[in-house]
């Protein structure tokens, strides 16, 4: 880890370039996609130790160098690229690839190859960019700060002392750390909006429906969606466009256009928000928030209102209800998803030594496979869907889940979009939640709804949280298939934000690292 | 009986004096679709095992189901023919258990809300009555894998060695069609259920959406059986017994379940409630393994699937091309045809029926097509070893066959030899007439020269002949057919060598 603590050790220019510029670059041949590629992989090499931040799983550092090669040929050859054509992405370990493992941070899977890759993993390689690796979670996606890995935590680039968020920390803190421009994130109660927030980095939930989850795999179907990490918003849209779109092989795919989410970027960050009505959700404030994280968000509303917006305050009641309502759904589809996970066709298998049954087999590699927090969803969902539990649990929970979407429907009748904190708090210290599952829970509070829901919602950096100088996330949410509104706002805040003086790093210098060393 | 049977099994007419029968049955079918249920698999029986498989059916992480339209086509077609009502809006359910030829550990099912409910099937019984059959529901469910029990007396999981795996069946489509309870059928019950099956297979092959080969497994019936005492308003526990693979064991199965119910009640003792295993070679049903827990499947809605909206158009075009129901159509067949109930069913029985009226409407008149199938042919099938219709011949092959006996070009034992050709690869009867040389020897003087031969050889029996003792002309035609080599019409001989010895 020496070469984080020194001024150039993985600091090349090129790690702290928005992806749009860097594809500019390459393809106007002033820079090679192998030149980004190798600058990326050094700066992984340089922060990304067990001590570091840890992001990454995998790194396949000569399957990227080759597809960089390759993209670089194309260019050369002045053959049509796409827009983000020898960029490199970082992905989430809970998406199938050919050629690198997909483990799910779960012991249960170590060491799992797929023989097929996600869509969004195909489209990501069809559009040439260049996978780095795969990034670390909260086991099967079930946590908020990534210590849920069985192979162990992800740090806060900006505090390695602290978590990073999750359950996609890894990506978010890649992409925080220069170690990716871009990154594939999983975004079921908030795992890709709320790291995103405490890591100072942008993150967008789509639609339910809009990006494919083939190749994802599941933690809880009907909530799971994928989306894009970046630093910048209009980096995050060109991602968002590269896997969005219909695909055959997800049934609940939404078979229709993509909503214009580069072109409300570019024109969010063009423009000013005149019209725009902004409504606050005045359920997500007071007790349990940060006094900081508040007076961020409430300074950002303020540029909002410069910039043009009409804002109010909307009230939706039931979203008190969508935190318990989330922790019976997603841990019931869970307890059913993780079925398979039985030691017959792949992954760890224990006991398997020619004297114990099947189900001795299976029962005891669940148990050393799966660890506490997987257990305990997979037990809270068993017992939700039992015939003796099933209509005061999980039935009254997709009645909450109705309750929600109104309470939304009803907002977005007198709002364009949503807004408010990402998360309660600012990035806590590791080991801080570890035995207090609830209080754990409560990182999600403000993105779960639009999980419940399906509408799109997205995190955008504002700024630091003035007592403990971490990153804060303003949530932007808008109605389903309405992705352009959040984009265009978000894109309109940054810009405005960007110019003001007090605009602050948009790449930690790992602070926590270089005073640890 | 062997002294393994738990009590004396109580003839159903024996039975039927204390109790009433009242039985449920649960077919289940495999559809014949091209593909799997949620994956571009092919559905195909007896490949290598694990060579039909891809990410979607061995249930890989991150895998989605994508619903096969044309299993949804079958399952409505089967709904229609049941007189079913189509739901509007259905749905996939998951039942979570635990099984390793089940690779999701869930299966995709259908639960609250089945594809089609609500219908009866008016079943033909032996003696020309019917019997309604209510059907509760067909839903549509994904088939699961295979296990292969190595080692081990019994084949049975307990005490194997090993087991093998073969996922080429996991995802192929099935549907499950149960009945509502059927009461008052007495000591017919056992009839009634292989009826039921027999009529439910008839109408499943007639609308072309299953193989529905109880021997391979793409039709299997499931049994329950409960008693109540006469007069009782209550249904009493009920046993079910799996996978009875035959239509004769439906009937032995339920009339021994019958039986044994009523020993075990007579003599004081109670129905346990569980699944049984039917043994073909006695008879015989044993329990099942005992579930040591109350199944708790789990059900909910497959969040994977959106739901299924039919069109009604859609519903109406796939009634309005529904086609006749094989009884009614066997009905309407015997009428034209003129068979007499046993002709028709040795027909049905020979699996013929098709065969003949496909022969029928290449030209053939009903009878000698019916004599074609059901006797010479059938014998060649049997000889062979293979399905009637799996015999290399086709009904207008066989009707064109007919057509040169009827204008003279053939004996029927020549046109045997012309059948023999065609199976023999020898192309079409006219190539076999031509190739063999078979064409019957019609020209008269050379017959009557051939009998004058014969007679004169056999002075003895021209003389009987000519003494009245008609019955001795059989040596003279056997002799000319001999000389002929067969291709004369015996009766045109017989006829000449009585004229030639007036």
């Amino acid at each position: 880890m020496s070469g984080a603590s020194t001024a150039t050790g993985g600091q090349s220019e090129l790690i702290s370039l928005d992806a749009g510029e860097l594809a500019r670059r390459i393809h106007a041949r002033e820079v090679s996609s192998v030149e980004v590629t190798r600058a990326h992989l050094e700066r992984i090499e340089a922060v990304d130790g067990p001590d570091g931040v840890h992001a990454f799983l995998h790194v396949d550092a000569e399957g990227a160098l080759a597809a960089a090669e390759a993209v670089d040929r194309a260019v050369a050859e002045g053959g049509p690229v796409s827009p983000l054509a020898g960029v490199p992405v970082a992905v989430k370990d809970n998406m199938t690839t050919t050629d690198m493992p997909t483990t799910c941070a779960s012991a249960i899977l170590d060491g799992w190859r797929p023989p097929y890759d996600a869509t969004v993993v195909a489209r990501l390689r069809a559009a040439g960019l260049i996978p780095l690796g795969k990034t670390n979670l909260d086991e099967f996606a079930m946590g908020s700060s990534t210590e849920n890995s069985a192979f162990g935590t992800t740090r806060n680039p900006w505090d390695l002392s602290r978590i990073p968020g999750g359950s996609g920390g890894g990506s978010s803190a890649a992409v925080a750390a220069g170690e990716a421009p871009l990154a594939l994130g999983s975004d079921t109660g908030g795992s890709i909006r709320q790291p995103g927030a405490v890591t100072g980095t942008v993150g967008v939930k789509p639609t339910y429906g809009t990006v494919s989850r083939y190749g994802l795999v599941a933690f809880s179907s009907s909530l799971d969606q994928i989306g894009p990490c970046a630093r910048s918003v209009l980096d995050a849209a060109l991602l968002h466009e590269v896997i969005g779109g219909h695909d055959p092989r997800d049934q609940t795919s939404v078979d229709g256009p993509l909503p214009p989410v580069v072109e409300a970027a570019l024109a969010g960050a063009r423009g000013d928000l005149a019209g725009v009505r902004v409504g606050i959700v005045s359920e997500f404030s007071g007790e349990g928030y940060q006094p900081g994280v508040l007076a961020a968000f409430t300074d950002a509303v303020r540029v909002l209102g410069e910039l043009g917006a009409d804002v109010v305050e909307v009230s939706c009641p039931s979203f008190s209800y969508a935190l318990p309502a989330y922790y019976l759904i997603a841990p019931s589809e869970a307890s059913s998803n993780l079925a398979r996970f039985d030691a017959m066709r792949y992954g760890l298998r224990v006991g398997d030594d020619g004297s114990q049954s099947t189900d001795e087999v299976m029962s005891q590699t669940r148990e050393k496979g799966f660890g506490a927090e997987v257990k305990r969803r997979i037990m809270i969902g068993t017992h939700a869907l039992s015939a003796g539990s099933y209509d005061a649990l999980y039935g009254k929970a997709l009645k909450a889940r109705t309750l929600i979407v109104r309470d939304f429907t009803a907002a977005f009748e007198t709002c364009d979009v949503l807004v408010s904190p990402t998360t309660p708090t600012t990035a806590f210290p590791i080991g801080e939640r570890t035995d207090d599952p609830l209080a754990m829970y409560l990182a999600d509070l403000c993105t779960i709804p639009s999980n419940l829901a399906g509408n799109a919602a997205l995190s955008v950096p504002c700024g630091l949280a003035a007592d403990d100088q971490l990153p804060v996330g303003m949530q932007i949410m808008a109605p389903a298939l309405a992705d352009d509104r959040a984009y265009r706002v978000a894109a309109a805040y940054e810009t405005a934000r960007a110019s003001a003086s007090d605009a602050g790093p948009r790449i930690p210098e790992l602070r926590a690292l270089e005073t640890s060393r | 009986m062997t002294a393994t049977v738990e009590s004396a099994p109580y003839t159903v007419e024996e039975v039927c004096e204390q109790f009433d029968p009242v039985m449920g049955l649960e077919v289940h079918v495999e559809l014949n679709t091209a593909t799997k249920m949620f994956c571009g698999c092919a559905n195909a029986f007896g490949a290598e095992p694990n060579t039909h498989v891809c990410p979607v059916c061995l249930g890989l992480p991150g895998s989605l189901p994508r619903l096969n339209g044309t299993a949804v086509e079958s399952a409505i077609k089967i709904g229609l023919a049941l007189n079913c009502r189509v739901r509007e809006r259905s749905g996939f359910a998951r039942k979570n258990y635990f099984y390793p030829d089940m690779p999701k550990n869930f299966q995709i099912s259908q639960y609250e809300d089945p594809i089609v409910f609500d219908g009866y099937l008016d079943v033909p019984l032996d003696d020309g009555t019917t019997w309604r059959v209510e059907i509760e529901r067909a839903h549509m469910e994904e088939d699961t894998g295979k296990s292969l029990h190595v080692g081990g007396a019994t084949g049975r999981i307990h005490g194997a060695d090993y087991s093998l795996l073969d996922y080429n069946r996991s995802g192929v489509p099935l549907i499950e069609i149960v009945t509502k309870p059927i009461i008052g059928a007495g000591v017919r019950a056992p009839e009634v259920a292989r009826a039921y099956v027999t009529a439910l297979r008839d109408v499943l092959r007639g609308l072309g959406v299953s193989d529905v080969r109880m021997d391979q497994g793409s039709m299997r019936c499931d049994a329950n059986v409960s008693l109540m005492p006469k007069g009782a308003t209550g249904f009493g526990t009920r046993t079910e017994t799996k996978n009875v693979n035959s239509l004769r064991s439906v009937e032995r199965a339920v009339r021994y379940e019958m039986g044994r119910h009523a020993g075990v009640l007579l003599s004081g003792g109670t129905i346990r409630q569980e699944t049984r295993h039917f043994d073909e070679q006695s008879g015989t049903t044993s329990p099942g393994r005992p579930k040591e827990t109350f199944a708790d499947y789990r059900f909910f809605p497959e969040p994977d699937l959106p739901p299924l909206e039919p069109s009604r158009d859609w519903v109406e075009t796939l009634r309005a091309a529904l086609p006749e129901r094989p009884w009614e159509r066997r009905a309407r067949i015997q009428t034209e045809w003129d068979l007499s109930d046993e002709e028709l069913r040795d027909l049905v029985n020979a699996d013929a029926l098709d065969l003949v009226a496909d022969t029928v409407d290449a030209g053939a008149p009903p009878e000698a097509a019916r004599s074609w199938w059901v006797s010479y042919l059938s014998q060649q099938a049997n000889t062979a070893g293979v399905a009637l219709t799996a015999l290399p011949i086709t009904p207008a092959q066989v009707a064109r066959v007919i057509a040169l006996v009827e204008d003279g070009t053939l004996t029927n034992k020549l046109a045997r030899q012309v059948v023999d050709g065609v199976l023999a690869g020898e192309g079409e009867p006219d190539d076999v007439v031509a190739g063999r040389g078979l064409a019957v020897v019609s020209d008269e003087s050379a017959l009557t020269a051939a009998v004058d031969e014969a007679l004169a050889a056999q002075p003895a029996v021209a003389e009987k002949i000519r003494a009245g003792k008609t019955k001795a002309a059989g040596a003279i035609v056997g002799a000319v057919m001999k000389a002929t080599r067969g291709q004369a019409d015996a009766a045109r001989v017989q006829e000449l060598v009585l004229e030639r010895c007036q």
